[in-house]
């Protein structure tokens, strides 16, 4: 227990120490080269720290909430994910009992089975039930425009917003030995794992970047950038692994 | 406790409300503004006009507003829905501080663009519904009423500010009475006012083309 609590202050103390550097040298090149706000790119680059700083301190302040903060955190997550996601499709007027059931019963539920560790029913209660139950309740009000449309865009907004992000904080249900009490440090593991893809895919994509992937959809998402931002990051995740139950060169 | 005492409690009840009220709705929608044709920190008196789709419009409008201009800014209601006593009237009249106009003009009431053209003498922004009720039907937008044109008429050196509400009737659609949470947007448009030979069928048109014009284009959002 001690063990991890010192091993999640390291993590905290290390990844703060790179944001102050990181504001330090936003800082400097706004003072230096954008004193009036004019350079697209380093007001981007700050917008970015700035988004950091903000993950960081939330995700710390769940933290210290321990299995309840994460809970909440990523049921959080889920909402607002869930409200952009739905946003986007055909749910029409016909849909909004489906609707109002996706948030208020369905992601609540969710999670509290997670926070339950009910995994028997977890693991299938979005996959199963509420995928055979959902169009039951879209198709009540007789609307059939569009229907395999909007039943399969609620289905897939709640796969992926409600169901797969809840598995974050599943992993601290999960019981290993020899790890015991340093489950935190997966969910960070997993989150600085993440973030450094999408930084260091930036950093390349911004130093060598050339062919595009699909300018259509990311203007900015270059081959160079995926490839050398996906490699860094395995690098720097595979440096981290005294957080994860597994050793460099493992055996068994 | 006193008549003052009592005010003053009604009053800080309703700022705390109007905070609260304004914090539920960006909670749900998470609504953005756009501006696209007017300066946001131009304090200058307006008076924005807008698509009724639900109750909670006029909510949205007024709590994108920055706050120098939202204090000066009152939303233009039924007295029918939003007059009587209760929960509703505080709302309308004490959190909202709405221009109550009568919409069924029965017996002696007074008369609608008159009691508007006052709030407006009293230095008031004000937020109107054009359509004159709640959009409740598969159209974008409802045919004006001619209480635009008049107003326009009677205080013609006031800008008028077209204002798209989007997605709020996806939010609460007719009928129901638990919101979902969807994102919504609130979008001004160019300011206008009434030309000086312009009939009120031309006005009209304009103004509610000008409205329509705002919608954001239905592929990409």
């Amino acid at each position: 227990m001690l063990q991890a609590r010192d091993d999640l202050l390291t993590v905290f103390m290390g990844v703060g120490s790179v944001l102050i550097l990181a504001s330090l040298v936003g800082w400097a090149l706004r003072l230096r080269f954008s004193p009036e706000g004019g350079n697209a790119a380093i007001e981007n680059l700050n917008d970015r720290i700035r988004a950091w700083w903000i993950m960081v301190i939330a995700l710390a302040l769940a933290f210290l909430g321990g299995r309840m903060g994460v809970m909440l955190l990523f049921a959080l997550c889920s909402f607002a994910a869930l409200r952009e996601f739905m946003t986007l499709t055909n749910a029409t007027r016909a849909d909004h009992w489906s609707l109002v059931g996706a948030f208020f019963i369905v992601l609540p539920g969710q999670y509290y089975l997670v926070w339950a560790e009910r995994y028997g029913i977890f693991a299938v209660f979005i996959p199963v039930y509420v995928f055979l139950l959902l169009p039951i309740v879209s198709a009540l009000r007789g609307e059939s425009r569009n229907f395999l449309v909007r039943v399969a865009e609620m289905q897939w907004a709640l796969m992926i917003c409600v169901f797969c992000a809840s598995h974050v904080p599943a992993l601290l249900n999960l019981t290993i030995s020899g790890y015991e009490g340093r489950n935190l440090l997966l969910i960070a593991f997993l989150v600085i794992a993440a973030q450094m893809s999408d930084v260091l895919q930036y950093v390349w994509g911004k130093l060598a970047g050339k062919r595009k992937i699909a300018p259509s959809l990311s203007p900015s998402k270059t081959v160079e950038g995926f490839l050398g931002g996906a490699g860094s990051a395995t690098l720097l995740a595979a440096g981290l692994w005294w957080m994860t139950p597994f050793t460099p060169c493992r055996r068994d | 406790m006193g008549r003052e005492g009592r005010l003053l409690l009604r009053k800080t009840s309703a700022r705390v409300s109007g905070r609260a009220i304004a914090l539920f709705a960006r909670l749900v929608t998470a609504v953005q503004p756009f501006w696209q044709g007017i300066d946001p920190l131009d304090r200058r008196q307006r008076i924005y006009f807008a698509n009724h789709a639900s109750h909670g419009d006029f909510i949205l409008v007024w709590s994108v507003l920055p706050a120098p201009l939202r204090q000066k800014t009152r939303p233009v209601a039924g007295a029918d829905y939003w007059g009587g006593t209760g929960l509703r009237s505080f709302v309308g009249r004490d959190v909202f501080n709405a221009v109550l106009i009568d919409r069924q003009r029965n017996g002696n009431a007074a008369d609608p663009v008159s009691v508007m053209t006052g709030a407006l003498d009293d230095g008031a922004s004000l937020i109107l519904f054009p359509e004159g009720t709640r959009n409740l039907t598969d159209a974008e937008l409802l045919p004006f009423k001619s209480g635009l044109f008049h107003l326009a008429e009677a205080r013609p050196g006031i800008d008028l500010v077209p204002v798209w509400i989007d997605n709020l009737n996806r939010v609460l659609p007719k009928g129901s009475f638990i919101p979902v949470p969807l994102m919504c947007k609130v979008i001004f448009g160019e300011a206008l006012r009434l030309g000086p030979d312009e009939g009120k069928e031309a006005f009209l048109t304009r103004s509610r083309e000008a409205l329509l014009n705002l919608r954001p284009g239905k592929d990409g959002n």
